[in-house]
């Protein structure tokens, strides 16, 4: 395996199993159009799974709808009413290009000024880039009262989801 | 959110459109409850406008109060005055198509 550097990022005091996800509004971008959504709009409908990623365009934006796509989260009658949704910094433009490119049948919140990684505890300021942040990869699995059954934030850069876990975790509700 | 809290108008719009933002303070004048879904640029890229109204131009409003889809911003400036203005008319009349909208891209 090729030896290269993670970074370790800081201890963050994220929003953790058990904790009610804070509540937040931001345009959730379509296929084909973007509206202001809740996120309670969603956890009405059923559980969520709320994935924060970096940018579109950055490789991780792409590792990981590609991964989850390819897994059919929240499409297969075994996930039941279960919503699968993005977020990231990226303005609505660009997240209608990544759903086309990655021909995927998921939703993404646009956050361009990063204050729901904010309220979830998940910033991380980009080196390099002054002035960006953007959420920290990180994956909650939230009931029908926004109640965290699951929480995954990346402790290194760059770092992934155990795709595995949280199927899992998807699969125990 | 359940359905039944669902703002009645939706407007299907393009960002810094001016005929959209007439439409904007025209729904804003009447104080109406109105949910705004953002269109792309490139006419090829609004299905979704051309599935309700038949037409890929924006601003497109669908008013679920009055079972009315419409776009042209004339048009819909007329129907938001005649439906929700003081003078209200019932005939729901409309003047003819006054100006091309929406024309670029």
């Amino acid at each position: 395996m090729v030896d290269f550097e993670v970074v370790s990022l800081p201890d963050a005091d994220h929003v953790a199993e058990g904790d009610t996800a804070p509540d937040f509004t931001r345009p959730l971008v379509t296929d084909e159009y973007w509206e202001d959504v809740s996120l309670s709009e969603l956890t009405d409908e059923g559980p969520v799974l709320l994935v924060f990623h970096p940018m579109d365009g950055a490789f991780p934006a792409t590792y990981v709808w590609n991964e989850i796509r390819d897994r059919n989260w929240g499409t297969t009658t075994e996930d039941g009413d279960l919503t699968v949704v993005g977020l990231s910094i990226s303005d609505p433009y660009s997240h209608k290009r990544l759903i086309e490119e990655r021909g995927m049948d998921y939703r993404l919140f646009s956050d361009p000024q990063n204050g729901v990684a904010e309220e979830y505890g998940v910033v991380h300021d980009l080196d390099g880039m002054a002035g960006v942040s953007e959420p920290r990869p990180a994956v909650f699995l939230l009931d029908e009262d926004r109640t965290v059954e699951y929480a995954w934030v990346a402790a290194e850069w760059p770092d992934f989801p155990d795709y595995d876990e949280v199927e899992a975790a998807i699969a125990e509700r | 959110m359940s359905a039944t809290d669902d703002p009645p108008i939706t407007f299907y719009r393009l960002q810094a459109c001016p005929f959209c933002e007439r439409v904007t303070r025209k729904l804003r004048e009447y104080d109406l409850d109105y949910r705004s879904r953002f269109v792309e640029p490139m006419h090829s890229d609004r299905n979704v406008v051309k599935r309700l109204s038949g037409k890929r131009t924006v601003p497109a409003i669908v008013d679920e109060n009055t079972g009315v889809t419409m776009s042209e911003s004339a048009n819909i400036v007329d129907y938001l005055d005649n439906t929700y203005g003081d003078g209200a008319r019932t005939d729901g009349g409309q003047r003819a198509e006054a100006e091309r909208d929406g024309g670029a891209n």
